[in-house]
């Protein structure tokens, strides 16, 4: 095969590698406390902000990476990387659309991301972040007059300072462990929401984050509060370009649901996995928490999880409102040498909570996959009850699935049931389809769809579809 | 329409078919008989394109064309149709996005768009109404929890939906009791015409009794031993295959 068209195959299998030619603004590469400050001042914070996140740096100084996730994960040099990224000058967040750069809209429309108010997904309000900054948030003004706040987390510290430090921190505390603490000390942009008392958001909230920088790391930090009786669902979408190295995500997103509402927060998780050999791709190592604070409220994660060269993420639940629910569907893509250590935690503290899991692994190629989760009964939760389901499927004979299902229950009156099933893609299923006229690789989208189906159906309809050609797309030239 | 010449394939390393010819003709049914590993699956598996039906030496022309070279899916969309003998569940796909689905690569490869999801509906009503198929079936996972019945009668479905030039059917009248096997033949029936060939693989005359062949073939050893019109259906059955 010749060089040409070898690039224009592996472009086709991950069609966002391109980079945009735009000029960055970095701060100088390292992790100090003059970094910290610099970043602080880029995003002209309040004094009590920089506290807390030099407060954070302190704690990270005696902290060290976790080493507990089923994978191989190269040593990150923390001194050598860029922690702020900007497109240059972006002084300020534009006012409107017409004076963003250009190229940056280019961008987010090649993803299929459209900004421009004439293009937008009707009924999806965008905030679109593009390495440490967010450069344009769609349908702002109407949401503001219902009330509900979609803006960057770096305009929500100034414009709104009792929310965020109420809430920041509250579900993952600074001191979680060592990338939710470096998070907490360096990140830079993300999203901010808060829906008041009794408001049903009328449209999907979106946050689209792209890394484009070289060497830079992406500290995302996203606070999501849902007001008594309200409800939303969001939706984040990640891309990136193709690259050698490994880069660097460590996000932070932190749930409050208050008495009787409800936030479903779904994500299509697409950064860039490493090409065939496994060379470059990202490290996302996430920390993704929801807060059952009030009674009758509910949390629910969908996640996506195809991209990434390494995926380390447990989106969980505290159910501490009684009669709260907390409910976890994951489909996790490996193929190639991708490394995925994935899994929720609910953690019951109130009477009568309810958490579901459902859990889809799907490892080809020479890749690992594995589910890690803990379902945790405290002394109080009177008759709370868990269903958790954790199938794999395996296509191919070089790839590893494995399930660490870990429950402690301090509850008499609480009911686990658990199920879970390994399966292969048989080579009798793919000669019947193919015997009806699907080529091999339609014959293998079909079943592994059907695998996942119960957790794709959980997506908003807007991005099902997608999802669905995603999943085909991940396991690209694993049959045969 | 199809020209079987010197046909010999291994499998796992034995050989099973040995230097099979077989002629049909445009229009005409074929019935193969023979005893318990005599080749006839082999034949049909072969034709399908089976991975491991490993062809030594032969060669297989439909409607002029070499089969062997081309992958399975390819010579679905050439129209030829195997009827499973053990059908093969799909958990997680429901049966009515599979045969959408398979219909849609058909279209696909005669350029056509895909089919309209109405009149898909109303194309599965009329074809499983013939079949006695209910509706709700479709709801359910492809062939996953069906009864032996109800896999067979999903095999013809297809078959009337893809419509085949060459259909071959592996011991589609195992696991079909009296009424079930007279609603498949008459299906079967139906979708005889000038332009389709069929060949029957069973071991049974009580299939042929309903859809009478134009020749029967019996299979010993992996290669034709004796060939006549359907009268020799009727000894066999009464004689035995010695």
């Amino acid at each position: 095969m010749n060089k040409v068209s070898k690039d224009n195959f592996t472009q086709e299998k991950y069609k966002y590698g391109f980079v945009t030619e735009i000029e960055s603004e970095k701060i100088p590469k390292g992790l100090n406390e003059d970094v910290i400050k610099l970043i602080s001042k880029k995003k002209n914070e309040p004094e009590w902000m920089l506290e807390w996140r030099l407060s954070a740096f302190k704690r990270l100084e005696n902290m060290s990476v976790p080493k507990w996730a089923k994978a191989e994960i190269d040593e990150i040099d923390f001194q050598d990387l860029y922690y702020y990224s900007s497109p240059k000058d972006f002084k300020e967040k534009p006012k409107s659309l017409d004076e963003v750069d250009p190229k940056l809209l280019e961008t987010y429309e090649k993803l299929g991301i459209p900004l421009k108010e004439q293009k937008v997904l009707a009924g999806v309000a965008v905030d679109a972040v593009f390495d440490s900054v967010s450069v344009a948030t769609t349908f702002k003004e109407k949401l503001n007059e219902i009330g509900v706040i979609f803006c960057p987390i770096s305009e929500a510290i100034q414009k709104h300072p009792e929310l965020v430090k109420k809430y920041i921190g509250s579900v993952i505390p600074v001191t979680d462990h060592f990338y939710a603490t470096l998070n907490s000390a360096v990140f830079s942009d993300g999203s901010f929401v808060y829906i008041p008392k009794g408001v049903k958001c009328p449209m999907e909230l979106s946050t689209y984050f792209r890394i484009n920088a070289s060497e830079t790391g992406q500290f995302e930090r996203t606070l999501i509060i849902a007001d008594e009786g309200s409800y939303v669902s969001y939706l984040e979408g990640c891309t990136a370009p193709m690259r050698d190295e490994n880069q660097l995500h460590a996000a932070n997103v932190e749930l409050v649901a208050l008495d009787d509402a409800e936030i479903k927060y779904s994500t299509v998780q697409n950064w860039y996995p490493g090409d065939e050999n496994g060379k470059g791709g990202i490290y996302n190592f996430v920390t993704k928490r929801g807060l059952c604070k009030g009674k009758n409220s509910k949390i629910s994660w969908t996640q996506i999880e195809t991209g990434s060269a390494i995926t380390w993420k447990y989106p969980s639940c505290i159910l501490r409102g009684d009669n709260s629910t907390g409910e976890f569907y994951s489909v996790a893509i490996t193929n190639n040498y991708q490394q995925a250590d994935t899994g929720t935690k609910m953690i019951h503290l109130g009477k009568n909570t309810k958490s579901r899991i459902i859990s889809k692994g799907i490892s080809a190629g020479k890749s690992s996959n594995t589910y890690r989760g803990l379902v945790s009964f405290h002394k109080k939760a009177k008759n709370a009850k868990n269903f958790t389901q954790c199938d794999s499927l395996l296509v191919g004979s070089e790839c590893k699935a494995n399930t660490i299902p870990l429950t402690e229950n301090s509850s008499n009156s609480s009911s686990i049931e658990h199920e879970a099933t390994t399966s292969k893609i048989s080579d009798e299923q793919l000669f019947y389809c193919m015997q009806r006229g699907l080529d091999a690789e339609e014959a293998q989208s079909l079943i592994v769809n059907g695998f996942c189906k119960e957790v794709l159906q959980k997506l908003p309809m807007e991005f099902a579809v997608e999802a669905q050609k995603l999943v085909s797309i991940s396991l690209e030239g694993s049959v045969g | 329409m199809l020209e079987i010449k010197n046909l010999n394939v291994t499998v796992e390393e034995k050989q099973i078919l040995k230097n099979l010819n077989l002629n049909i003709g445009k229009g005409e049914v074929h019935a193969i008989m023979g005893p318990n590993g005599s080749g006839k699956s082999t034949i049909a598996h072969t034709l399908a394109g089976k991975p491991n039906y490993n062809v030594d030496s032969g060669e297989v022309n439909l409607n002029g064309e070499d089969l062997l070279s081309k992958d399975p899916y390819e010579r679905s969309l050439n129209g030829l149709f195997l009827a499973f003998q053990y059908p093969i569940e799909l958990p997680g796909v429901t049966n009515a996005s599979y045969l959408k689905q398979i219909v849609n690569a058909h279209r696909k490869s005669r350029k056509e768009t895909p089919i309209d999801a109405g009149e898909f509906l109303k194309i599965l009503k009329e074809k499983s109404k013939l079949l006695d198929i209910p509706m709700d079936m479709h709801s359910r996972f492809v062939n996953a929890g069906f009864s032996g019945g109800e896999k067979k009668k999903n095999e013809v479905l297809q078959m009337d939906l893809l419509n085949p030039s060459l259909i071959i059917m592996d011991e589609t009248d195992s696991g079909l009791d009296v009424d079930a096997l007279k609603t498949t033949a008459d299906a079967i029936n139906k979708l005889r015409n000038d332009e389709r060939s069929f060949i029957i693989i069973t071991h049974y005359l009580r299939l042929l009794e309903y859809i009478e062949p134009d020749y029967v073939h019996v299979f010993q050893n992996g290669s034709v031993i004796e060939t006549g019109d359907k009268t020799l259906a009727s000894r066999i059955d009464q004689e035995g295959y010695s």
